[in-house]
């Protein structure tokens, strides 16, 4: 398995589509039939990614690569980047305007749910070009 | 439990999907990220956030059923969303403790 990848483009001006990378993803782990508990931490921190490039940074392409003993995650897009990254990692911290807030989003808990529920996860964002998230899932054997 | 003790309960109206599929566990939430992380496989989710981001959480979390309470009536988007994915949607005039009350009673 170790140089499957796939790749996505998410839309940033189509709520209604947000997560559907998260889930194609999830569908293709599920029939590579890796462990459950693998599949459900890629879920959350996929979708988390994927949501946060919707809202905040216009839309952006996903990759994701089983390699070398680990699912690995790159969502890269051209927003406005991330101006200061340890506010941003602050569980509560957000600057989702109120009405994506009256859709259920906003909590402030994506970046650190993607810290939380990958083994390594890296963030390169300047502010005006754009950010880059990776993120990796142990998983051996793969 | 299955959904159809619940169903018994006029407060509880199937808007679309089976009756009679399988309930693990009642989840109540109204954040996605919450929900995304938290709500259980196999569960039944209470929530008042009518929209088709509930339905895209609902369907990677695997849940059974989606409750929308406060009377919310779901969107014609919505419901087409829950039929594609196979989720129950239901909707009922309680509260939302009210309506996970009623849901965890029928688990017991
Ligand atoms: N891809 C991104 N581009 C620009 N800003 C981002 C991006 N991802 C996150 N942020 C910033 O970091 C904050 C915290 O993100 P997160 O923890 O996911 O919370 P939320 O998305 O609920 O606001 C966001 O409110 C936003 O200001
Ligand atoms: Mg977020």
């Amino acid at each position: 398995m170790s140089d499957m990848a796939f790749c996505y483009i998410v839309p940033g001006d189509d709520f209604t589509r947000a997560g559907e990378a998260s889930a194609d993803v999830k569908s293709r782990l599920k029939m590579l039939g890796l462990p459950t508990d693998v599949i459900r931490r890629v879920s959350i921190a996929m979708y988390e990614g994927e949501i946060n490039m919707v809202i905040h940074a216009g839309g952006g392409e996903a990759e994701v690569r089983l390699d070398n003993g680990a699912i690995y995650m790159e969502l890269r897009d051209r927003g406005p980047g991330i101006q200061d990254l340890s506010l941003a990692m602050k569980e509560g911290y957000s600057t989702a305007p109120e009405n994506i807030r009256s859709l259920g989003f906003g909590a402030g808990m994506g970046l650190p749910n993607m810290k939380k529920y990958t083994d390594r996860m890296e963030i390169e964002s300047a502010p005006g070009e754009g950010t880059t998230v990776k993120m990796w899932v142990n998983c051996p054997g793969i | 439990m299955a959904l159809e003790t619940l169903l018994q309960d006029p407060n509880f109206t199937l808007v679309s999907g089976p009756s009679d599929c399988s309930l693990s566990r009642v989840f109540c939430c109204d954040l996605l990220s919450v929900a995304m992380s938290r709500a259980p496989e196999g569960g039944i989710w209470i929530t008042v956030m009518n929209n088709l981001n509930t339905l895209a959480v609902a369907s990677l979390c695997e849940v059974h059923a989606v409750v929308l309470a406060e009377n919310v009536i779901p969107q014609e988007d919505v419901i087409q969303r829950a039929k594609l994915e196979g989720i129950s949607l239901i909707s009922t005039p309680l509260p939302i403790f009210e309506a996970a009350l009623a849901a965890q009673n029928c688990l017991d």
